[in-house]
């Protein structure tokens, strides 16, 4: 009877441990000298991967005793959102330090997950060197700063010029309207019967990629007021522009101008457009992000050497010329501190020691980013990184940013839902947009939707 | 023989109170030890409660809260009654989910799993070794793959420049998309070639307990070959019936794996069943209070299926 009672104890004792195990296994990211890093790496090759190793060397060697653990998550964006939000969810195992989308912003601080900013950056002297625009996607909605940014981007089109050419396109090619555009495709069209003329993302397949680079600049240059109404904060419905760009997507499809509408509901079309159809000049363009260097540049993971000559860029022209005659739309990623980190100094420091100027400099290049810091802006290495960085830079006049609310990322997918159900072929424009507005009425409420 | 016949008599009920005794002793250190007796199972039970008891609990108390994982209810979720569940009965997606599950689960596992694994066993019986060796293992081999990597293979099977295309291409036949033209076909066939395995394995070993001797006397009777499958060996092999179905009912309900990787759910929500759906509404849409309530949704099909199963297994057991 002892024995078993005795067998009965180490059992639960055994059991016991285990589950202590567990937690304590997740609460080494408490300790306070050890720092929790999580990112996101995209691919094999991945600066931002290169950048937290390289910061991480440096701070382990500046600061004795600390270690610095680093958390790649490999996946979409996301799939990274998604991860990122679930370890946020338990203080054992939250971030020290995260890498954080601009739009998501927003809605982390009002959940808490991130640490206002505003006393470490005024002891900072390198934030000054960081430009206006940037530090404003750090702002929450308190006005506070929750995040640095690690750099920007825009989106324009990537025309292949060999391909423009055989058309008889005149390069540069600078279209004005979107008339412009079809005329380009439809003569690649009747000169390149197989290649594949104008290709725009559609469908939820490319989930973000498809509004991002592609439906909002249609939309964006409608002369609507786009997704969502900033001073009223209400979200937009019954939008003759929706319709409008909906409407385009479609003859681009129907046509055949773009690529299937199979291939464009696989998630992995961007990089059959990136690796394959432009570089094989198979393709006359697309509208991708100022970051598309990355991929064909030394090192990158379509190495292409002509892309310098053989690619063009334009801005995506409004829906008529009218002004303010081109359009484009910005993103980009931050950094930013766990609320509830065990040493925000210790963590605030690693950030800082990833945002000097060296360290950034090199991940700016590297990934195609559009500069942030204006030291970074005027350094000759940058400016000569890739043939592009002019052009791609200039449309920051006219870029438009998301609506960053904790509902942006349902409504996105409504959005998506739209392009998918006109690019398959059997919904007209009118009834994908009346769709989208009701789904939009229940995702936010009536009462949160002004019609146009 | 009759001077052992006193001492057996004396001993018999010498032997009887012993008995008597022991009993008593038995009876008392039962109901003293039963607790203690149940011991032994306290860490499963405790590993059932936090890990299987726990999250129900859970999912069923989030279902009625606006918890999410970004904005400001990821901070302080509040009690929100039904409003989960009324959105969820009038979301135009969830009859169409729901449905989409049942076609799922009647097509793929009651209809394809379960009739292909039967047939596959029954044939199995009569065939060659060689054969049956071979066949066994290829139906298997599915079975052993794990889950992420058969619905890889399934979704290079049926990709637009996949096998199968490939295979119709040589005979002629125009290439179909079949994950984008035909999604639910496309992940049925798939969940029934995975899945068959399980059920021919569940069926041979039935099979093999059915005596021999009454098949062949249903056969000197005169009974055919489907008459002696229906009278004789489908009444004999019933409970196995029942478990296999419950069992492939409960695995199909729950197929995420293959369904995300080879369709994600799309085109168009075409192939959105309820895991999916509610792993959307939770993960990528944040809103955890919402997919929990899908999930007890689940929960409950999952239990009508189950009750109907045993209830079956009960009736078919005393005629």
């Amino acid at each position: 009877m002892r024995g078993s009672t005795k067998s009965f104890l180490a059992v639960i004792a055994v059991g016991a441990l285990a589950l202590t195990g567990c937690s304590a296994e997740g609460g080494d990211g408490a300790d306070a000298n050890t720092l929790r890093i999580i990112y996101q790496k995209a691919g094999d090759v991945s600066p931002l991967d290169t950048l937290m190793q390289t910061t991480k060397e440096q701070f382990e060697a500046a600061n004795e005793g600390v270690t610095v653990e680093l958390e790649p998550v490999e996946g979409t964006d996301e799939d990274y959102n998604t991860r990122l939000a679930l370890s946020q969810r338990s203080p054992d195992t939250a971030p020290d330090v995260f890498y954080e989308d601009t739009f998501r912003l927003r809605s982390d601080v009002d959940a808490g997950y991130l640490l206002p900013l505003d006393e470490y950056l005024s002891g900072w002297e390198d934030w000054s060197s960081f430009n206006d625009a940037a530090k404003e996607a750090g702002k929450a909605d308190d006005g506070g700063t929750y995040a640095v940014p690690l750099g920007t981007d825009t989106r324009v089109i990537w025309y292949n010029k060999t391909v423009l050419e055989e058309a008889g396109v005149e390069v540069p090619w600078a279209p004005e309207t979107w008339e412009d555009i079809l005329e380009m495709a439809r003569s690649v069209k009747d000169s390149q019967p197989d290649s594949v003329p104008f290709s725009m993302y559609a469908g939820t397949g490319t989930g973000e990629g498809t509004v991002m680079q592609s439906f909002y600049e249609l939309l964006y240059g409608t002369g609507s007021g786009g997704l969502y109404d900033e001073e009223q904060q209400k979200w937009i419905a019954a939008s003759q522009g929706f319709v409008d760009s909906l409407t385009f997507l479609q003859t681009l499809y129907q046509e055949e101008l773009a690529v299937t509408p199979a291939e464009a509901l696989d998630p992995n079309v961007w990089q059959t457009v990136v690796g394959t159809l432009l570089p094989e000049n198979s393709m006359g363009g697309t509208v991708e992000g100022s970051y598309a260097p990355s991929f064909w540049q030394e090192g990158g993971q379509f190495e292409w050497a002509e892309y310098g000559e053989v690619m063009g860029v334009a801005p995506f022209p409004t829906q008529n010329g009218q002004e303010p005659g081109a359009v484009s739309m910005s993103g980009g990623w931050t950094l930013a501190v766990g609320a509830g980190t065990e040493n925000p100094d210790l963590a605030f420091e690693f950030l800082t020691m990833a945002m000097g100027q060296e360290n950034l400099l090199e991940y700016t290049v590297d990934n195609s980013q559009i500069a942030v810091r204006t030291d970074i802006a005027e350094d000759p290495s940058y400016l000569e990184a890739n043939p592009f960085i002019e052009d791609v830079s200039a449309v920051l006049d006219v870029t438009n940013y998301r609506p960053a609310t904790a509902e942006y990322a349902e409504i996105s997918t409504a959005v998506q839902e739209a392009t998918e159900a006109v690019i398959a072929g059997d919904t007209s424009p009118a009834d994908a947009a009346a769709t989208y507005d009701d789904t939009l009425r229940s995702i936010v409420g009536d009462e949160n939707v002004v019609e146009e | 023989m009759t001077s052992r016949g006193p001492e057996s008599s004396e001993g018999g009920p010498g032997r009887g109170a012993n008995r008597q005794e022991r009993e008593r002793n038995g009876r008392l250190s039962r109901s003293r030890g039963s607790a203690l007796r149940l011991l032994p199972l306290a860490p499963a039970i405790i590993l059932i409660g936090v890990f299987l008891v726990g999250p129900i609990a859970w999912s069923f108390y989030g279902s009625f809260t606006n918890a999410a994982l970004t904005g400001a209810n990821a901070q302080n979720p509040e009690w929100i009654g039904f409003d989960n569940y009324l959105n969820l009965f009038s979301d135009p997606l969830f009859p169409q989910s729901l449905l989409l599950t049942v076609v799922f689960v009647l097509v793929s596992a009651v209809i394809g799993q379960n009739f292909l694994g039967l047939g596959l066993a029954l044939l199995m019986q009569q065939a060659h070794k060689t054969v049956a060796a071979v066949v066994g293992t290829c139906v298997v081999a599915a079975w052993v793959l794990p889950e992420i990597v058969a619905a890889f293979v399934a979704y290079a099977f049926f990709f637009r420049d996949g096998t199968l295309n490939q295979l119709t291409g040589f005979a002629g036949l125009p290439a179909v998309d079949w994950l984008f033209e035909q999604p639910m076909l496309a992940i049925i066939l798939a969940n029934i070639w995975r899945g068959t395995a399980f059920s021919m394995m569940v069926y041979q070993a039935a099979l093999n307990d059915v005596p021999r001797e009454i098949t062949e006397a249903a056969e000197i009777d005169g009974a055919g070959g489907v008459k002696r499958l229906v009278f004789v060996t489908v009444p004999m092999i019933r409970r196995s019936i029942a478990t296999n179905l419950m069992l492939i009912t409960l695995q199909t309900l729950a197929v995420f794996t293959l369904i995300y990787v080879m369709t994600a759910g799309g085109p168009t929500n075409r192939s959105t069943t309820l895991p999916i759906m509610a792993y959307e509404e939770a993960f990528r849409y944040s809103d955890i209070g919402y997919g929990t309530a899908i999930a007890v949704v689940m929960l409950i099909i999952g239990a009508a299926f189950s009750l109907a199963y045993i209830r079956l297994l009960r009736e078919r057991k005393e005629p």
